[in-house]
């Protein structure tokens, strides 16, 4: 089942690449279209970003994960690489736990 | 367009590497996330080698992370792929490849070969950049995900390396730089927010697209004035 997901989600992932650079470029010119496309990534990443963070299952929950957000924050601001970013994250929630 | 200087060139690649090398590296993060995700080495690397969109490969497992049905997670990695299309989109005139050229080098079509593509003026210095970025990303961030993925397995509970919260780390990176548009930080907010409310009440996997459903409306309802 997990295969399956993979392949299709991959194969899938590669269409939409390949669509981009054969259609031809008027259908981006429909400002809704634009709109939409552009909004989708913004929305998908922050729902993730919640999701990821507060929950656990079915439940809303309020731990150390949210700390460490809070210093992904201030690592962004910072202008932090991505990679310290990450493992900065990692590290600061695997401390609050052994607290 | 004037002729090409050898300099310029120079200067592309190097550009084009050095964002390769930044990129490629966070492969491991990837690989050592997926893995502490649930799934297997060879599942890992073949997410790397067969999607190639980093965002979406972090999407998908993600969602499987957090207990959501494989294709819930599949269906969340394709959406967040959209974006490449539009990349593609932009990039099809500029680069000019036809025929199996352009089925290769859809395979490279991301977020920062466009980025080192889109901007030249020459048809020569945008497939450089675009070459360039594309291989050296493939190449690094492939090595990459196996290095994470191996280590990942071999260090036990990722949750012991705060790991789980990395992933949410990452995803928050990758949207930050969007995040500078007023317009894309309320509907952010608003997607988050909207995701968080119907985790009580649907399946796994499902917030993620009701914040998908979010940026529809926004795209939508949105005023072309207030754009900008």
């Amino acid at each position: 089942m997990t295969w399956l997901a993979i392949l299709v989600a991959a194969a899938g992932c590669y269409l939409l690449k390949l669509a981009g650079l054969s259609v031809p470029p008027r259908v981006l010119e429909r400002p809704v279209v634009a709109r939409v496309a552009d909004l989708i990534p913004v929305a998908l990443l922050a729902g993730l970003v919640a999701i990821q963070v507060f929950t656990r299952g079915p439940d809303l929950v309020l731990d150390a994960r949210a700390a460490a957000l809070a210093l992904a924050v201030v690592l962004l601001l910072l202008r932090a690489p991505f990679l310290v970013v990450v493992f900065g994250t990692a590290a600061a929630a695997a401390l609050l736990r052994l607290l | 367009m004037s002729e090409d200087q050898p300099d310029d060139r120079r200067r592309i690649v190097r550009d084009s590497l050095g964002v390769g090398i930044a990129t490629g590296t966070y492969g491991v993060s990837f690989g050592a996330v997926s893995v502490g995700s649930g799934l297997d080495v060879l599942q890992t690397c073949a997410l790397s080698l067969l999607m190639f969109t980093g965002a979406s490969q972090f999407a998908m497992v993600g969602v499987l992370a957090s207990g959501g049905a494989p294709f819930s997670g599949a269906l969340t990695a394709l959406l967040l792929g959209t974006r490449n299309t539009l990349y593609g989109l932009r990039l099809a005139p500029l680069l000019g490849w036809t025929g199996r050229r352009r089925l290769a080098a859809a395979h490279l079509l991301i977020d920062e070969s466009t980025a080192m593509s889109v901007t030249r003026e020459t048809r020569e210095d945008a497939r450089t950049g675009f070459l360039t970025t594309g291989l050296s990303i493939f190449l690094l961030w492939n090595l990459f995900t196996l290095v994470g993925a191996v280590a990942g397995t071999a260090i036990g509970d990722p949750r012991t390396y705060g790991l789980d919260a990395a992933v949410g780390a990452a995803f928050l990176a990758l949207l930050w730089p969007r995040l500078r548009e007023r317009r894309n930080l309320l509907v952010g907010l608003l997607a988050a927010a909207v995701a968080l409310g119907v985790v009580p009440v649907t399946a796994a996997g499902v917030p993620v697209l009701v914040a998908g459903g979010v940026a529809l409306l926004a795209g939508l309802l949105l005023h072309p004035k207030a754009d900008r």
